[in-house]
């Protein structure tokens, strides 16, 4: 037998799945449909993206000049709005030649939140650094000691208000908002019916009317001859209103504690509360953390309802900045979107991290 | 927690049983609350006393003396108080309903985007999402609101959509059947064609079972509806009047109107919303694990089938709940409507709160207004979710 050796034809080379060339065929040009898809999209960027370039930016007026502004409409933007007006806007009424102290306040509570988003910072003498944070934060807001001048509640406003607002409201609800749930969930059948009216009522009902009532309402409600700043009704109003929402989040926390724990507690002798604050609770709310940022990003937001009743937070600093200025009425549109990306920033970045932290909890979850 | 409970019958009665002081906790919560109300009551009561406000509902009767500038029913200034706040609440609902339909199709439509092989289509959405999720709703409705005033163009010249629709700062007008009786019989026909379809759908659903044999479930029904509106209004006599609008020297006339207002609150809560369902739909379909789609390839089902049989249902279980609280954080963020003048029953209930002094009770209303429809929605998705949802063990 006779071999012959018949050499088979070499085999092609591996496809070339990784690098920029297969990753956009595989994307954008898979199929008759898919590519038919790009090419649509990628016509309408060219259609609409080049306008809106030379709108925002070619056209666009930066100077802080009206009258450029004016002889521009229609075919550029007036950032000229935002160069004249960003103090107005971010610092409100606040008296001007003081600015720096907001400026400095906003970026003292800033800096405390960020730190509080670090994990080496998650110590317990970070409590004592928040105190101390508003502790500055109001004297230097306030003023009336070492020598500032004292600024009322009512000039307060801009990005200093927004920050306070959710911050204070969100530090003031959290304690509230776990004996709510622990309420919720508790065996006392009176306790628990007051604890779900609560619940309820607050999120059957949108944040406008509660603030309604902490503007109209509050001032009835108390004793003859007091009055409460408006500053501290409308924050009572916020903390009350974000209170109910979290309370919904943390009693999430709590069910997802496994009921042999609370038995294996029982057994120990454990009594309720040590139960709650050595087993369930250091559980619990470690699980809720994202669903907590995200509630944090839903009270920022809405911190902008406050221009409703006559707070001049972001939003209304910006109506109030522009508003009694002829000059500069029209260009709102720049305004607003200036202090959208300013939101914008602030939500995204919160967003982040509340991701980040999900997959955190996720890590210590899997063993 | 019901494991605390002691057996009633072993342990004597003690004032030191758990039973005991569960019972002194409770009655202390609540005469601190009643007493808590009470304080706030009696000096509410004090205060409207000396201020000279007076209380009750007794000024809903009385006229109102304001107009609104759009309503779905008749009404004019010399009305009462009660109709001119019910204007409001049928305005709330208008824009609430028309954006619940609207932003769950935007909301699954961005959702759904985030799974397509076109990177561009999931670049998209996931910037739509993270555009309009981040920015204050009330924001968005006062942008919206000023590109509607200040970009489009005044009446005089509005956009012309081939004379059927126009679009200017008065709003977007579009044609409107005249109402006429045979259009009842319309109604009629599409409601019998549906529950013709329906019935349909449970036959096939049936032989399906009995014999495996798969038919189309959606042919024969759309076909039974828009068949039998059809019939139903030849049957009325085939009504076609249509009220056109028409481009006036300073205004458009005719047809069917939706104000700057409207259309600002309308959009700005249908995209906000929109953001937020679509995430609810992507993390729900997220959900349902990999291997389920892989099994499903294995024993053959199509592409389409694997969504609509296997993925759909499990996901559903986990969208719902969130997007029933979303459809009612639409309601409730209608209530921002005031901010820019369209007249819902939070900007109403202030106007009468401005006239008549009486602040306790319009903010009263405003709050029942809610709460019922809140928990009218919610009644409706749970008794939907019970349907969806796979019953478990």
């Amino acid at each position: 037998m006779a071999y012959t050796f018949t050499p088979i034809s070499p085999r092609p080379a591996p496809v070339k799945t990784e690098g920029a060339g297969p990753w956009i065929k595989r994307n954008l040009f898979s199929g008759w449909r898919n590519t038919s898809t790009s090419i649509f999209l990628i016509g309408l960027a060219l259609y609409i993206l080049p306008g809106l370039a030379d709108w925002g930016l070619f056209q666009a007026v930066f100077g802080a000049d009206s009258d450029a502004c004016q002889a521009a409409r229609g075919n550029g933007a007036c950032w000229g709005v935002v160069t004249e007006k960003w103090r107005l806007i971010i610092f409100g009424r606040y008296p001007f030649e003081e600015h720096w102290r907001p400026a400095l306040a906003t970026f003292l509570m800033v800096g405390g939140l960020v730190v509080s988003c670090i994990r080496w910072f998650w110590k317990p003498w970070l409590l004592f650094l928040w105190i101390a944070i508003l502790a500055i934060f109001f004297t230097l807001m306030g003023g009336g000691i070492f020598g500032l001048e004292p600024v009322r509640t009512d000039l307060w406003g801009g990005l200093p208000l927004t920050v306070m607002l959710a911050t204070l409201s969100i530090f003031l609800a959290f304690p509230l908002a776990v004996a709510v749930a622990l309420g919720r969930r508790s065996n006392l059948p009176a306790i628990r019916t007051v604890c779900v009216l609560y619940i309820e009522l607050i999120r059957g009902v949108p944040l406008i009317s509660v603030l309604f009532m902490a503007s109209f309402m509050f001032p009835l409600f108390m004793p003859q001859g007091t009055s409460i700043d408006v500053l501290v009704r409308v924050l009572v109003g916020i903390t009350l209103f974000a209170a109910a929402y979290m309370a919904e989040i943390v009693r999430g926390g709590l069910q997802a504690i496994p009921k042999g724990q609370l038995e294996a507690a029982d057994t120990l002798g454990l009594t309720y509360w040590q139960t709650q604050r050595k087993i369930v609770l250091p559980q619990a709310l470690a699980m809720v953390v994202p669903s907590m940022m995200n509630n944090f990003i839903s009270i920022f937001k809405d911190t902008s309802l406050v221009t409703i009743v006559s707070l001049y937070e972001l939003t209304g600093a910006l109506s109030l900045a522009l508003n009694s200025d002829v000059n500069w009425r029209p260009f709102k549109i720049e305004a607003y979107l200036f202090i959208t990306a300013i939101y914008f920033i602030f939500c995204f970045a919160m967003s982040r991290y509340s991701l980040w932290v999900e997959k955190q909890v996720a890590v210590s979850r899997v063993r | 927690m019901t494991s605390r409970t002691p057996n009633k019958k072993k342990t004597p009665w003690s004032w030191r049983s758990r039973a005991a002081r569960g019972l002194v906790y409770q009655v202390v919560a609540l005469l601190l609350i009643g007493a808590g109300i009470w304080f706030l009551a009696y000096n509410t009561q004090k205060n409207m006393e000396t201020r000279g406000i007076q209380s009750g509902f007794d000024f809903l009767g009385q006229a109102a003396g304001f107009d609104i500038g759009e309503k779905m029913i008749a009404y004019d200034p010399s009305e009462t108080y009660a109709k001119a706040l019910w204007v409001g609440v049928l305005n709330t609902l208008r824009v609430a309903v028309i954006g619940i339909v609207l932003t769950t199709i935007l909301g699954v439509l961005m959702g759904l985007g985030r799974f397509s092989n076109n990177a561009l289509v999931r670049g998209l959405c996931y910037s739509y999402v993270e555009l309009f999720r981040n920015v204050p709703i009330l924001l968005q409705l006062l942008m919206w609101y000023l590109l509607f005033v200040e970009v489009l163009p005044p009446p005089q010249a509005a956009w012309n959509l081939g004379d059927l629709v126009f679009l200017s700062k008065g709003g977007l007008k579009f044609p409107s059947p005249v109402w006429a009786a045979g259009h009842a019989w319309l109604a009629l026909g599409a409601l019998l064609g549906l529950v013709g379809g329906l019935a349909y759908r449970r036959w096939v659903q049936r032989e399906f079972e009995r014999t495996g044999q798969d038919r189309n479930r959606w042919l024969v029904p759309v076909v039974a509806v828009f068949g039998g509106a059809l019939l139903g209004w030849f049957l009325g006599g085939a009504p076609n009047q249509w009220s056109l609008p028409e481009q006036l020297a300073f205004m458009v006339d005719g047809g069917i109107a939706a104000t700057p207002e409207f259309m600002a609150v309308l959009i700005g809560l249908t995209t906000y919303t929109g953001a937020f369902i679509a995430e609810i739909v992507r993390g729900g379909i997220q959900s349902v694990s990999h291997g389920q789609t892989e099994a499903a390839s294995a024993i053959g089902l199509s592409k389409r089938q694997q969504m609509r049989l296997v993925v759909m249902p499990q996901a559903m279980r986990v969208i719902i709940p969130p997007m029933t609280n979303q459809f009612l954080n639409l309601t409730k963020n209608s209530s921002l409507a005031v901010a820019i003048g369209y007249p819902d029953v939070v900007s109403i209930a202030n106007t009468t709160l401005n006239q008549t002094g009486r602040a306790v009770e319009c903010i009263a209303i405003i709050m029942v207004v809610y709460l019922t429809t809140s928990l009218g929605t919610s009644a409706f998705m749970n008794w939907y979710n019970k349907r969806v949802a796979i019953l478990e063990r």
